[in-house]
């Protein structure tokens, strides 16, 4: 029966594949047949908004119109029936959870962001230097590849706790005890559970920065760090005065990748805690007001909250694309 | 270096060079290492707690497997066989390879035509247009769920594999078209004019000339939206509901934690077989994931 359902599903799977990907394509070629038949002056004003419709669909569906939709929900009440003006928002910046998930996000941001770039740089620096280059950067790029929710499963582990006298079977508690000192619950303790959970963000981020700073320290010109040499600079002064300057760029948009990923962290703190004993987040904050408080009002102003806060950054891509395409 | 201390004589240079290069290198050394060794630790952890017994993950280490006596018949797959078959983790892998193929397939043609036609084909408001799409590329997802859910529900889409793949189709669009626009704007402009010259269609030069040229840029983002997808949570969390029919491995492994808390052989095998595809993915593509990186990437 379960072998029956599974294979029915497989089979409708690939039926799917087959007419997800063939009918867009097939959708493309129809199209454009079509447009074969109409004056050719008017073909070519056509056929580009074929090739574009598509994405256009699905682009204003899932983000324009919904982002547009938000921003009106965030200004009326729970089920979104009468305005209630700033309510929401007044909520969002005088809610002492809220408040906590502010000051926890501003950690995120520093903590992560600081250490992933500073940490990823100076590996970047160090493994230019040691044969087996390629081996040790797979190895720290690797959590990219894991999920969030993985990487939540993999850090209780580190972080399991059993009460002392017991054999700790978690890495980090063994340590602890090992040193002489009591284990510490690292996801209950008020003041540590925010850095544990800060720290696996850290360890999924820092081979994303690593990967690429190595590469713009690779793009740096040998001669000029040859030159510096001869001059007599050592290698703390080459580090400060030539690689730093030199990839500054990079260190910027790494920066801002890793700033918009973490405004926007969620998983961890849904899995790992649930955002109980102060570990909330913004973005935690959102799901709960959605879906626990059945608060759609709220749960739109903390999402708007969170677009202002990318707002920044999406001006400075867009200027960057704009002089991209200026040298063109 | 050494020629740059012509004072010292040749013989002691030899030797207090090599003692030099080993005390400055040493460090760099040991850095690198104890960095690689700690961030593979936990996952290692994880991989080998996933095949010792139950009973013996809750009262020892994973650590203690390496304590000697080496005993080789500690290690078991039954672990994997109890979450597959019991948890509901071998629905769930299913149920993820069904939500992950389209949902990476269907973004990637929708966004490497528009792609084309942001490149290379003329029409009012192609400037704007593009400049609209590299603004929603950091827009947050949590913009969009609310409206979207509400829509779902009313079309009957919410808790189905439609709806997750459209979604992910929508919130992939920017970065796809953003990565392949900028792939495709840079093919060679002679060729593509020799070939509408030679009276060739749009549709001939997009099939012949630009798709096989871009298969790089295709695959980054090819992998990029698969590892996306495959380790998303929220969005199969807030479009699939509590439908455990349809859940993916993600949201079958948090609901074990929230169950299951304590129970580490289910959890850890559980992570493991969650985990399996992205790392296979990626480490055989590891090259196309990394040329999307350095092609500059902020995914909203």
């Amino acid at each position: 029966m379960q072998d029956t359902a599974n294979l029915m599903r497989l089979l409708s799977a690939i039926a799917a594949i087959v007419l997800g990907s063939g009918g867009i394509i097939a959708l493309f070629y129809g199209a454009n047949w079509l447009v074969n038949y109409l004056p050719y002056g008017l073909r070519s004003r056509v056929l580009p908004w074929v090739y574009m419709t598509p994405a256009l669909a699905v682009l204003a569906a899932f983000l324009i119109l919904p982002t547009i939709r938000t921003l009106i929900i965030s200004f009326m009440d729970r089920r979104s029936e009468a305005f209630v003006g700033l309510d929401n928002y007044i909520f969002a910046f005088t809610n002492s959870a809220m408040l906590i998930a502010f000051r926890n996000n501003l950690l995120w941001l520093v903590l992560v962001t600081g250490i992933s770039v500073s940490l990823g740089l100076v590996i970047a620096v160090l493994v230019d230097r040691v044969p087996y280059e390629p081996l040790a950067k797979a190895l720290i790029f690797l959590p990219m590849a894991i999920s969030f929710v993985g990487a939540s499963v993999i850090w209780r582990f580190v972080y399991a706790y059993q009460p002392p006298g017991f054999e700790q079977i978690g890495l980090l508690n063994a340590i602890v005890v090992a040193l002489g000192f009591e284990p510490v619950g690292w996801l209950v303790n008020r003041t540590v559970n925010n850095f544990a959970l800060i720290a696996i963000m850290i360890w999924l981020q820092t081979g994303f920065a690593m990967v690429l700073l190595s590469s713009a320290v690779k793009g740096i010109p040998q001669d000029v760090i040859e030159a510096a040499r001869i001059d007599g600079a050592n290698e703390f002064q080459i580090f400060w005065r030539i690689t730093i300057p030199m990839i500054n760029s990079t260190i910027v948009v790494v920066s801002t990748t890793i700033i918009v990923l973490v405004l926007k962290v969620f998983d961890i703190v849904f899995v790992m805690t649930g955002g109980n004993l102060d570990t909330d987040v913004i973005a935690s904050r959102m799901i709960k007001e959605m879906f626990n408080f059945r608060n759609f009002g709220r749960g739109s102003a903390i999402a708007v909250i969170l677009l202002l806060a990318v707002i920044p950054v999406m001006v400075a891509n867009i200027r960057r694309f704009q002089q991209q395409e200026a040298n063109r | 270096m050494s020629s740059l201390s012509p004072k010292r004589p040749a013989q002691a240079r030899t030797w207090v060079d090599r003692l030099e290069t080993l005390l400055t290198t040493a460090p760099v050394h040991l850095v690198v290492i104890v960095i690689a060794l700690l961030w593979t630790l936990p996952t290692a952890g994880l991989l080998i707690s996933s095949f010792r017994q139950p009973d013996a993950l809750l009262t020892s280490g994973w650590w203690s497997v390496f304590v000697p006596p080496l005993d080789p018949t500690q290690f078991h797959l039954g672990n994997y066989i109890t979450v597959l078959t019991r948890q509901g983790m071998g629905q769930a892998f299913i149920n993820s390879l069904i939500i992950t193929i389209p949902a990476t397939v269907m973004p990637i043609a929708i966004a490497t035509f528009a792609a084309y036609a942001l490149a290379w084909m003329q029409f009012p408001g192609r400037q704007l247009l593009f400049v609209v799409i590299v603004g929603l590329l950091v827009v947050p997802l949590q913009m969009t769920l609310i409206p979207v859910l509400r829509a779902y529900n009313s079309l009957g889409l919410s808790g189905t594999f439609l709806g997750v793949w459209l979604a992910h189709t929508g919130y992939g669009m920017p970065l796809g078209i953003y990565l392949l626009r900028n792939y495709i704007g840079t093919l060679p402009r002679d060729l593509i004019e020799a070939a509408a010259v030679d009276g060739a269609s749009h549709l001939k030069i997009f099939t012949r000339i630009v798709v096989p040229l871009s298969t790089p840029a295709i695959a980054s983002f090819a992998v990029f939206q698969f590892l996306w997808v495959w380790n998303d949570l929220l969005v199969a969390l807030v479009y699939l509901g509590g439908n455990q029919e349809v859940a993916p491995v993600t949201l079958v492994l948090r609901n074990l934690v929230g169950d299951r808390g304590q129970d580490w052989h289910l959890l850890t095998a559980g992570a493991f077989i969650s985990m399996v595809v992205p790392l296979l993915v990626f480490l055989g593509l590891q090259r196309y994931f990394v040329r999307g990186l350095l092609a500059g990437s902020v995914k909203g």
